[in-house]
């Protein structure tokens, strides 16, 4: 096929999915006679020379004539970080993992020359040791349902016409012929909710939007993932670009728009470039611009970049953005559904909520609304990390316990540690202990817990954790990113954060513990957005769940995890001292005394900086901390 | 300071891109600061001038944002990722380790020019914690021990 002519109409759509599908089906199942090989082309994986295997992979299959037989390129993310860079080779379905550059030669060579599995690149069970050759029978992925992740680590996501094939604009195609009301009583039906946060039914922001009259109206996809330690959108995007955008476009053909933006944080840069590329896909095929597929239906694309400011994820500040101004919130109501950008009626999606429309009209709404719980429908996605064995991606269907979560998909804590909290709802939302695991993950028990499903962010602390300095990590963060518009966040945070270092510096008195509850529930009711009404969970939730942990820094003036570093010391044990020198030579304050090859070393804790290079340098782990 | 005038003629054409947008100031400041590596008063003066956007808010936008900045970079910029999952495995040490071995501050910039050191949010890169991105270059899972390396890496660069 080829879609070098604009797409005029259903039919034709139709017969080029056709063709792609059965191209990509081939593909997969190896009835084009061919061997494929995909690798991972995540920012995790990147990072970790995925390029560098795939350039050396082509070589490889040039230099040795394969190119008949055997093609390669990049996929989106598989999800699982922590052991990438992943290989797979179709059609048998092979997953290599954690694979080097050095290794293309033996899988070329071994593998697809010599049809033997390369078995020291197979991903091994942790628990029971045994080598798993295929993806689907990692115990990471069995529990998961990929839906919003939906072609991410399958198909190349610079390639149209694999996306196509893949069950790209069968959506979309399906919107045209039911009409932008019943597009929106399917979105109501299916319960679908905003992935963002704050969980609003997505048909009913629709319906405000479509019945406000207006020549013009925009939609808005917020991709600016501002939680630290969450990489959802990010994945998605650089993993399926078509799907986002097909969602985009329901979501416009459904209100009645013309324009949508892209509000992409600029840190992002391939998550842009992917998206960027797939517009001009669409564009040239004619699915985006004027009377698209002959339905009467006009609609572009544009791409906005964030500029680091975490406040423009409230969705009224990140509109300020895209006009050009300071990300700062305005007032609500009146609400962007009535007069958002440019004054003009808007809908914003977050990036997983677009994401998660092309299956919902794909298979049905009544079927979307079977997964998950009473109250809330479908999967959400988790950027699961911190400490746990298992880091990476997962998308579980609602409901699922935070057990099932950190132990059975994220393969529990590492080097046996206990588990101490799992932080979910990044710095707006709170911690969960161990007493919380069979919370299950759903908007409303969530908040009943303490916390709050956020964007996807879900950072597991172990006991080596302490966590008041988490809470004063987050703190500095909102401090840091308070946009200053409103007093109780702009001075509150400030002074959260002084009473918090003052804690653990160890000049904390139990007033300060009084004080903190008082001022974060005073910047809750005083501030003007979402962010600021938040601002105080963090200390909020440590309060309430670590008081006994904020005492010790009071009372006792000691911090068990032995984070805080102006109340731990640091001690040299005589047993273990190989009196090599080696701590006392790096030292930069001249703490350590002692004589080489004679005498143990000794610190002086006066002199002590607490730096920990004594810690990093020794070699038979004789410092420790108390 | 007077602006360069290959400097304004490239400014007036990044302001020309953006003719047909209905809001351009965030598209041309951002293709500013990749250009000339910071934005500062005398560029936005001209930014004004071809927009008829006022000095003062620009200012505000530039100040706003923590990717525009006033001042010059070095020229390799050290990222040190302190989102959560970096925090939590030790990134705030890795930072604190860059700075001692540089001698500057996180937000500073060497006094030959060469590093700036940054304390950022969150790369996305969670897998990897803690991660550091030296001018778009990612290091996985940074140890303490190989800060001094990654140092020594770009100064021997530079030497050759």
């Amino acid at each position: 096929m080829t879609h070098d002519e604009a797409i005029r109409t259903l039919e034709s759509l139709g017969d080029i999915q056709c063709a792609c599908t059965k191209k990509l089906e081939d593909k997969f199942s190896g009835k084009d006679g061919k061997r494929h090989i995909v690798i991972c082309g995540g920012t995790g994986c990147m990072s970790s020379n995925s390029k560098e295997i795939l350039a050396r992979l082509l070589e490889l299959i040039k230099e040795k004539g394969l190119e008949d037989k055997v093609t390669a390129n990049i996929v989106g993310c598989f999800g699982f970080c922590s052991k990438g860079p992943f290989v797979k080779i179709f059609p048998e379905d092979t997953l290599y993992c954690e694979v080097k550059v050095k290794d293309a030669d033996r899988i070329i060579d071994e593998d697809i020359i010599g049809g033997k599995i390369v078995e020291d690149l197979l991903y091994v069970d942790p628990a029971t040791k045994e080598k798993v050759k295929r993806q689907d029978d990692i115990n990471f992925y069995k529990k998961q349902e990929r839906i919003a992740l939906y072609g991410c680590g399958t198909i190349n996501p610079e390639d149209f016409e694999e996306s196509l094939g893949y069950g790209g604009l069968v959506a979309f195609k399906k919107a045209l012929e039911m009409g932008p009301e019943k597009v929106i009583q399917e979105v109501l039906d299916s319960g679908l909710r905003g992935r963002g946060g704050a969980g609003f039914p997505t048909g009913r922001k629709w319906q405000f939007a479509a019945v406000q009259k207006s020549d013009v109206k925009y939609i808005v996809c917020n991709g600016d993932e501002g939680d630290p330690g969450a990489f959802m959108d990010r994945s998605i995007l650089e993993g399926n670009p078509i799907a986002v955008i097909e969602g985009m476009m329901i979501a416009g053909y459904a209100i009645g728009a013309t324009q949508g933006y892209f509000y992409i944080r600029a840190e992002y840069p391939i998550a842009c470039e992917r998206i960027k590329i797939a517009i001009a896909e669409l564009e040239k095929a004619g699915l985006l611009g004027d009377n698209i597929l002959g339905s009467g239906f006009n609609f572009r694309v544009g791409i906005r970049y964030g500029a680091g400011a975490f406040v423009c994820g409230e969705e009224t500040a990140l509109l300020n953005s895209i006009e050009g101004q300071r990300g700062m919130p305005r007032p609500k109501p009146p609400f962007p559904a009535v007069s958002g950008l440019f004054g003009k009626p808007t809908v914003i999606n977050n990036v997983e909520t677009l994401a998660s429309l092309p299956y919902i009209f794909r298979v049905g709404a009544k079927e979307y609304a079977k997964i998950g719980t009473e109250t809330s429908k479908g999967t959400k996605v988790f950027a699961l990390g911190g400490k746990v064995n298992n880091v990476g991606l997962v998308e579980v269907p609602m409901g699922t316990t935070l057990r099932t979560l950190i132990y059975d998909i994220g393969g529990g804590i590492p080097n046996g540690k206990e588990f101490l909290a799992i932080q979910t709802g990044g710095p707006s939302g709170g911690c969960l202990t161990k007493d919380e695991l069979d919370v299950p993950i759903d908007y409303e028990p969530l908040v009943k817990a303490g916390s709050m499903m956020g964007s996807g962010g879900a950072i597991v602390m172990d006991e080596d954790n302490c966590m008041v300095d988490v809470a004063k990590f987050y703190m500095e963060f909102i401090r840091d990113e308070s946009c200053g518009k409103c007093t109780p966040c702009r001075i509150g945070t400030k002074r959260l954060l002084e009473i918090l270092i003052r804690i653990t510096r160890g000049n904390g008195t139990l007033q300060d513990l009084d004080d903190l509850e008082d001022l974060a529930k005073n910047i809750a009711s005083g501030a003007l957005c979402g962010l600021g009404q938040t601002a105080g969970n963090p200390v909020l939730s440590t309060l309430r769940k670590f008081r006994k942990v904020y005492e010790e820094h009071v009372i006792d003036k000691k911090c068990r995890a032995g984070v805080c570093k102006q109340l731990i010391n640091f001690k040299i044990d005589p047993e273990k001292c190989k009196k090599c020198s080696m701590c006392a030579r790096n030292c930069p304050t001249n703490a350590i005394t002692g004589v080489i090859g004679k005498e143990p070393y000794v610190i002086d804790t006066k002199k002590c900086i607490k730096c920990g290079t004594c810690v990093t340098v020794c070699r038979f782990g004789a410092v420790s901390k108390e | 300071m007077r602006i360069r005038q290959e400097a304004k003629t490239k400014v007036i054409e990044i302001c020309d891109r953006y003719k047909n947008e209905p809001s351009p100031l965030m598209l041309i400041l951002s293709d500013c600061q990749k250009e000339f590596g910071y934005i500062p008063l005398e560029v936005q003066e001209v930014i004004s001038a071809e927009t008829n956007v006022p000095v003062a808010d620009i200012y505000g936008v530039v100040t706003f944002y923590n990717f525009f900045t006033l001042e010059p970079k070095g020229k390799y910029v050290i990222d040190v990722c302190t989102g959560t999952a970096c925090y939590v495995k030790g990134s705030q040490n890795v930072s604190d380790k860059f700075a001692e071995l540089l001698k500057i501050k996180a937000g500073q910039t060497t006094d030959d020019g060469l590093f700036t050191l940054d304390n950022v949010r969150c790369l996305g890169a969670c897998g990897i914690a803690p991660a550091v991105s030296i001018n778009g270059k990612v290091y996985p899972k940074v140890q303490l021990s190989q800060v001094g390396k990654i140092i020594e890496e770009y100064r021997k660069k530079e030497e050759a």
